[in-house]
């Protein structure tokens, strides 16, 4: 059973007089523990896809299921609830709360959480995850003291303090220098080894493109590669006879 | 647990822009301050004014005797005499609603001091507890006793128009003028009260103990007492003028039966009358205890007079409900003004926080934003929103109230005006801010909880 499965996934904005496919019928899986690169130019529906994905939008039409539940009936306090337990991001603008300490910021998420989790359990988990990224000694350090890298650090430890099977990366590397890029990127790579995590990177950079095991490109709206990480002939054949060319 | 986390944020969210979060509750913090401190100094003026309302005598009560009938024929008020001091006495014991209640027994009759000489319009026979009654200080000298008057002492108080007439303004006290022949001491002055709301002169007045007045001076009721024309029935020895028409025609009953000798005395014992009183003056503890008083004092003198539920009362009580309705529409008048007032003030600054909590969710699209992505819900952000509009309204509230109770303690330091602490006012003030930061908070926050998550990310 894969984490994802998307089923002909269309999204259609309506502009009133236009209607704008900005999907156009997407269809793909990732599984376990899988790190995987989503790219494709501006304008190619990647961010759309990533949004349905995320769980921030829902698809005009087709199906979603995230690890076994189907997300685009759900109302918007469902996928709330459903990001929260079950979806890390982090954004190239690290979207940290300014004037609040890293421990703070990562242990925000969990105000939101369905069950409450004591005080005291919140901030050990922060610490925890905060030392997995190799924050330790900054815990109460605010983001404008520290350097981007490090603050993206904070953003993937805030992503992983609920412990979600599934973690988006929207373009990470966008705002730091090759250097700190290549730290963030290994440390997506050892949370995916160790941990297990699902990854997905959302980027247009191919040399980030490269760190993925799979890289699924998209084209105007449509995936173009890499939708399917193997395919046995059975499952070849059967993509092919429900999606006719 | 969740809203004390929410709490949390919220003050959390405030600490960032501290200058600002000032200055937003600025308005909240006038307004409330504000109206604690119009609060505070309307209170004290209004207790003020109430006060001299009720130093007029709007709290003040009178108890006549009912009217006697005999045969079909009603004497009028005051003519059957069943009133004791006793009664006063039990009033005071047993009615909470009344503050202080005294006997009178009324005279008039003509007082000589020196060369001059005056007819009070008042002179009244009563117990100390009368000064209290009419809210009636002495300015000099002291008031009588207790002791006074159940020693029937030969001593008075007298108004300061006595003192302009016989004494040509120096001091009257320990002077000894004659009251209807007798020497009194007088003891203090009263306070000048003018006139009262009948034009009547209240400081033309002689108040002496009450055994004084109904034994030595007068002898007898006021229902048919003026020594000063009458003289006649009266247990005092001198008539005023000889030419008065009770000298020509007087009035004093021929006893139609010999006298008892002692024997007769006592085999066939007269029964005693008790000493009554021509009223009883009360005071209720507020004007708007009055019909409560008026009650209460129903049911100790039907008691006490051993009324039958049928039979009508043998007394009357009647109050000064012309005063206590416009004391009442003086202080309502007030108290609306300063909530219209308050009202306004509390709206402006609700405006203030309305405005700069919309700034705050536009700068904080992004946060809320974010909040949203790691699954805050809709109505997460609301009530975080919400909270924050309240806490900051809770605090101005309190700050104003500081604010409001320094002003009013500045005001009377300088001004010398009365005020009066208001706790009402307080509790009022802080659930109007709580209310003014959910009834202005509510947009703002309604607006950040409606964002879309995506575009919310992408604000810059």
């Amino acid at each position: 059973m894969s984490l994802i499965e998307l089923d002909n996934i269309t999204k259609t904005y309506d502009l009133g007089e236009v209607q704008v496919p900005v999907l156009k019928g997407v269809s793909m899986q990732v599984g376990r523990g899988e790190l995987v690169a989503l790219m494709g130019a501006s304008g190619s529906g990647k961010s759309t896809l990533m949004n349905i994905l995320g769980c921030l939008d829902r698809p005009t039409s087709g199906s979603y299921t995230l690890d076994g539940q189907e997300i685009s009936e759900l109302s918007s306090d469902q996928r709330a609830h459903v990001r929260n337990e079950k979806i890390g991001f982090v954004f190239q603008s690290f979207n940290l709360l300014a004037r609040t300490t890293a421990l703070e910021n990562v242990t925000m998420p969990l105000t939101y959480a369905g069950r409450s989790i004591p005080d005291k359990e919140a901030k050990a988990r922060g610490i925890e995850i905060l030392a997995k990224v190799g924050l330790g000694d900054r815990l109460h350090h605010y983001p404008s003291q520290m350097s981007g890298g490090q603050q993206q650090r904070v953003a993937i430890a805030r992503s992983l303090i609920n412990r979600p099977p599934l973690l988006f990366a929207d373009e990470p590397t966008g705002n730091l220098d090759s250097k700190t890029s290549d730290e963030v990127l290994e440390m997506f790579q050892k949370l995916n080894e160790e941990e297990g995590i699902t990854i997905i990177i959302v980027t247009h950079s191919i040399e980030v493109g490269q760190w993925a095991k799979r890289a699924i490109t998209m084209r105007d709206g449509l995936i173009e590669s890499g939708a399917y990480a193997e395919r046995t002939a059975a499952a070849a054949q059967q993509f092919l006879a429900t999606h006719p060319a | 647990m969740r809203s004390i986390r929410t709490f949390k944020t919220a003050i959390v969210a405030l600490r960032r822009n501290v200058m600002r979060a000032v200055l937003t509750t600025l308005g909240i913090v006038i307004g409330v301050g504000a109206v604690i401190a119009m609060m505070e100094v309307g209170n004290g003026s209004s207790s003020l004014i109430q006060k001299q309302i009720s130093s007029m005598g709007a709290n003040n009560l009178v108890i006549f005797s009912g009217s006697s009938n005999t045969g079909g024929i009603s004497s009028g008020a005051g003519s059957n005499m069943r009133l004791t001091p006793d009664d006063a006495e039990a009033i005071a014991i047993n009615c909470p609603a009344i503050k202080a209640v005294a006997p009178v027994v009324g005279s008039r009759t003509q007082i000589v001091y020196g060369g001059k000489n005056w007819v009070p319009q008042n002179m009244q026979g009563t117990t100390p507890a009368f000064l209290e009654v009419r809210d009636w200080p002495v300015t000099e000298g002291e008031a009588f006793t207790e002791r006074d008057v159940l020693q029937r002492a030969r001593v008075c108080l007298i108004g300061t128009t006595l003192v302009r007439e016989l004494f040509g303004g120096q001091s009257p006290v320990g002077q000894e003028m004659r009251v209807n022949g007798i020497g009194f001491r007088v003891v203090g002055v009263l306070a000048a009260k003018g006139a009262n709301m009948m034009g009547q002169d209240q400081d033309d007045v002689l108040i002496a103990p009450w055994t004084t007045i109904k034994y030595r001076v007068s002898g007898t009721s006021v229902s048919n007492t003026n020594q000063s024309a009458a003289g006649s029935s009266s247990g005092g020895t001198a008539s005023a003028s000889p030419q008065s028409p009770s000298d020509i025609y007087p009035n004093v009953t021929v006893s139609k039966y010999p006298a008892r000798n002692a024997q007769q005395t006592k085999n066939n014992p007269m029964p005693i009358r008790f000493a009554n009183i021509d009223r009883i003056n009360a005071s209720a503890v507020s004007a708007d205890q009055i019909d409560t008083a008026i009650k209460q004092m129903t049911d100790v003198l039907r008691e006490r007079h051993r009324l039958a539920p049928n039979e009508p009362d043998d007394f009357q009580i009647r109050s000064l409900t012309e005063f206590s309705t416009m004391l009442a529409s003086t202080t309502g008048t007030m108290k609306s003004l300063l909530l219209f007032v308050a009202t306004i003030s509390l709206i402006v600054g609700g405006v203030g926080i309305m405005n700069i909590m919309l700034v705050s969710v536009t700068e904080r699209t992004r946060e809320i934003g974010l909040r949203m992505a790691v699954g805050a819900r809709g109505g997460d952000i609301l009530r975080q929103f919400l909270t924050e509009s309240v806490v900051l309204c809770l605090l101005g509230g309190a700050i104003g109230i500081g604010l409001g109770i320094g002003a009013s303690w500045l005001v009377t330091y300088l001004l010398n005006w009365p005020t009066e602490s208001s706790p009402g006012a307080i509790l009022a003030a802080v659930a109007v801010s709580a209310f003014v930061g959910v009834v202005f908070g509510f947009y703002p926050a309604w607006k950040a909880a409606k964002l879309d998550p995506i575009e919310a990310l992408r604000y810059e």
